[in-house]
């Protein structure tokens, strides 16, 4: 029997409306009790966690942590440490893995190369299409008995919307999850920028809205249809948070999420040409900003994810337009979310509930909260301590992100996943 | 905000990538610095000792003929060696990356590039790699600068027109794809015209074009009026084909340039073409012939005009203006 003892610290729990200073105790990799010992408690380790915020771990959506074919940019056991310092214990993998996550083997060695690195909770999103080709139906039931946890066809085209409706047919008999990154691809036509002002002065081939929303819309024209449901990632603009709203009302079964950094950055704020700013979708406008803010904030999207894309250098040195999009993002999730809390857009349980109990609704886990019974993921962080992004505290291989060099209010202290301290600072 | 990498710690020309960032003392300096190479008497442009020992690679990744042979004549009139580097037939095509071109002609001890890349960004990332002493001039850059053609075209408007502050420019045909139309709209502006408008249907044009300061007109007749300059874009033949337009036929009756149509600008107006001229597409034989077209004068001050911001960018190793 091991116990944990999470002291004096300010536990909050959106999903038990819990919102007080006490203690956390955990045994045997469960969550055992709060605000009181059970009987016969006897501490193997004591966190102090005074001044610091106590909750449920960080379930990101979106993730990809390279190794296998790409692991030239990153490897599960950088990725994981970096993760582990940014209060995450569980992360879901796209499906653009080298190879593609479109059989049950990949998936089991995922699933292996997880548990060698020492953080089991990565739950690979299977290939909703042969090789992403957007053609042919993948073994979605092999791959969901293999651990994926949802489907995906990343950020490759499907052929046409019979072969989605299909797909989202089947999906739906095996109740998978359909996780959806809206981009009608003859619009968005190689583009690399929101099409808008910034764009048209610098003559980069860009991308419209219209290629967010129009897919968007026919995926919500297909949920209804199928019967699947669908939840829509990375989502960039203003009618996208209409259009969810819209569907949410009507009754239909879709949930949302948003990039963190979609929340904080716009086309105005990229530095003409720095490759740190080229991220699918595009960096948009303050409008657009503005409504995922409110967006989150009143629930239409449930969920933040960082949207973790390493590089290598070279994948980012070039011209603009021919560098590879993505930004390495897990270790600004926290630091951007408080930024948002600190702005007034959201409050602190919102910024928590987005990170955890939402993320694990959306995923079907029995995790995200600290539910006497559940698995012992935590995070501890320290709200107001900062800290600046540099090669000594930077964890992912993957350097590629436009707040370098920057100073980040807010830090993980403590990172427990299934009970085991995965991270401590 | 632009990182202005193009001057140096005094404020002096360093690169010369984009006309953004570049104040109106420092085009009108450029302007002047050309004039001073032409011979008042012939108009002939003298050979001069500048960059006497100096080695000027142009690095073109894009086929040009003009563009390159007019830096040629310009980097000689200056007194440079000069390398001509076509790379579409050379090491890219070997699976050289940009960078490692880069790279080793800087271990050739060259002074300056003149780079003419497809795609946009590319002379700003060489200028952000290469080493501290070489300067990079901007010959065309996908989408998004031409800001030597730019400029020499602002010597052939002062040439004939001598203040700019009255001026109405009109900027016609496929602004959306041209990074000349760029160049010249930002130096226009920071010149200090009275309007630049751009005559296009809206498939040419980018999203949020009043944005770089012009007015839009999708009409050429109404968009010639009381217009003093008329600056006309080539047309790239590709785009019938990608649905961007209906045909060639079309696009000459609405946007082609013929002496009827130039009769709704100004009578003194003179006609302007970066070349090279697709004759019946966007401008009629007859204008381009004409007594008002000034298409050959730019081409011939593209040498001073490069010859200036050849000299002007290489002040800081050691050239004297």
């Amino acid at each position: 029997m091991t116990a944990i003892h999470i002291q004096h610290g300010r536990v909050i729990d959106p999903a038990n409306n819990i919102d007080r200073v006490g203690d956390v105790y955990i045994v045997d990799g469960k969550i055992a009790a709060l605000f009181a010992a059970p009987e016969g408690f006897h501490a193997d380790t004591v966190i102090d966690a005074t001044g610091n915020i106590v909750c449920a771990g960080f379930i990101d959506i979106s993730t990809r942590l390279r190794d296998m074919g790409h692991s030239r940019k990153a490897t599960f056991k950088s990725e994981t440490r970096a993760a582990a310092s940014a209060g995450v214990t569980t992360m879901c993998l796209q499906p653009d893995t080298r190879p593609v996550m479109d059989a049950a083997s990949i998936a089991e060695y995922v699933k292996d190369l997880a548990e060698k690195a020492g953080y089991p909770q990565i739950y690979p999103i299977g290939a909703l299409t042969q090789k992403l080709e957007g053609a042919e139906l993948s073994s979605m039931l092999a791959l969901k008995q293999a651990g994926c946890i949802a489907v995906s066809n990343a950020n490759a085209p499907v052929k046409n919307l019979l072969i989605l409706r299909r797909a989202m047919e089947y999906a739906a008999s095996h109740d998978l999850l359909y996780i959806c990154r809206p981009n009608e691809f003859s619009l968005s036509n190689k583009g690399c920028a929101h099409e808008g002002a910034i764009a048209t002065r610098y003559g980069l081939p860009s991308i419209p809205e219209a290629a967010e929303t129009i897919a968007l819309a026919e995926s919500l024209e297909l949920a209804e249809l199928t019967g699947c449901r669908v939840h829509f990632g990375q989502l960039s603009c203003k009618l996208s948070v209409i259009k969810i709203h819209q569907a949410k009302k009507y009754g239909l079964n879709v949930s949302a999420d948003v990039a963190i950094h979609q929340l904080h950055l716009t086309e105005s704020d990229m530095i003409p040409f720095d490759s740190a700013y080229h991220v699918l979708p595009p960096l948009r406008t303050e409008a657009d900003k503005k409504y995922l803010r409110q967006g989150l904030a009143s629930g239409t999207i449930n969920s933040l994810c960082s949207d973790h894309q390493p590089h290598d250098l070279d994948a980012k040195l070039g011209a603009f337009p021919e560098t590879e999009s993505g930004v390495s993002s897990l270790e600004t999730l926290l630091p951007l979310m408080l930024r948002l809390v600190a702005q007034n857009d959201i409050t602190l349980e919102q910024g928590i509930t987005a990170l955890t109990q939402q993320p694990a609704q959306i995923l079907g886990l029995a995790s995200g909260a600290l539910t006497v019974g559940f698995s012992a993921d935590v995070c501890v962080f320290d709200p107001i301590l900062e800290w600046h992004i540099n090669s000594d505290t930077w964890q992912s291989r993957g350097l590629n992100t436009p707040f370098w060099g920057q100073s980040m209010t807010g830090r993980v202290t403590h990172t427990l996943q299934a009970g085991k301290v995965i991270f401590s600072l | 905000m632009y990182p202005n990498i193009q001057l140096n710690a005094d404020g002096k020309l360093k690169h010369f990538l984009s006309i953004e960032g570049l104040n109106q003392a420092l085009l009108t300096e450029i302007l002047d610095t050309a004039a001073s190479f032409v011979n008042p008497s012939d108009g002939q442009i003298k050979k001069v000792p500048l960059l006497r020992g100096k080695t000027i690679v142009n690095l073109f990744f894009e086929n040009s003929t003009r563009t390159r042979t007019t830096f040629e004549l310009a980097a000689k009139r200056l007194s440079a060696d000069v390398l001509n580097m076509n790379i579409t037939t050379s090491s890219t095509a070997k699976g050289e990356s940009l960078l490692d071109t880069i790279r080793n002609l800087e271990a050739m001890f060259v002074d300056m590039f003149v780079v003419r890349h497809a795609i946009s960004g590319a002379a700003h990332f060489i200028a952000q790699q290469t080493a501290p002493h070489i300067s990079v001039i901007n010959a065309g850059d996908g989408q998004h600068a031409h800001p030597t053609q730019a400029m020499l075209d602002m010597f052939t408007i002062r040439q004939h027109k001598g203040d700019f502050s009255k001026l109405r420019v009109a900027v016609i045909g496929d602004i959306l794809h041209s990074r000349v139309a760029r160049s010249e709209i930002q130096a226009l502006n920071t010149l200090g015209v009275a309007e630049v408008r751009v005559i296009a249907p809206k498939t040419l044009l980018p999203a949020k074009v009043e944005t770089l300061g012009v007015t839009v007109c999708h009409d050429l007749k109404q968009g010639l009026a009381d217009i003093d300059v008329v600056m006309m874009l080539r047309l790239q033949k590709e785009r019938m084909t990608s649905a961007l337009l209906p045909g060639e036929s079309e696009y000459f009756k609405c946007f082609g340039l013929t002496e009827e149509k130039l009769h709704y600008a100004k009578p003194d107006a003179i006609v302007m073409h970066p070349g090279p001229i697709n004759r019946g597409v966007e401008i009629d034989s007859k204008v381009a012939d004409g007594k008002q077209s000034v298409i050959l004068q730019q081409v011939s001050n593209g040498i001073a005009v490069r010859m200036a911001i050849m000299a002007m960018a290489m002040q800081h190793n050691g050239a004297s203006v």
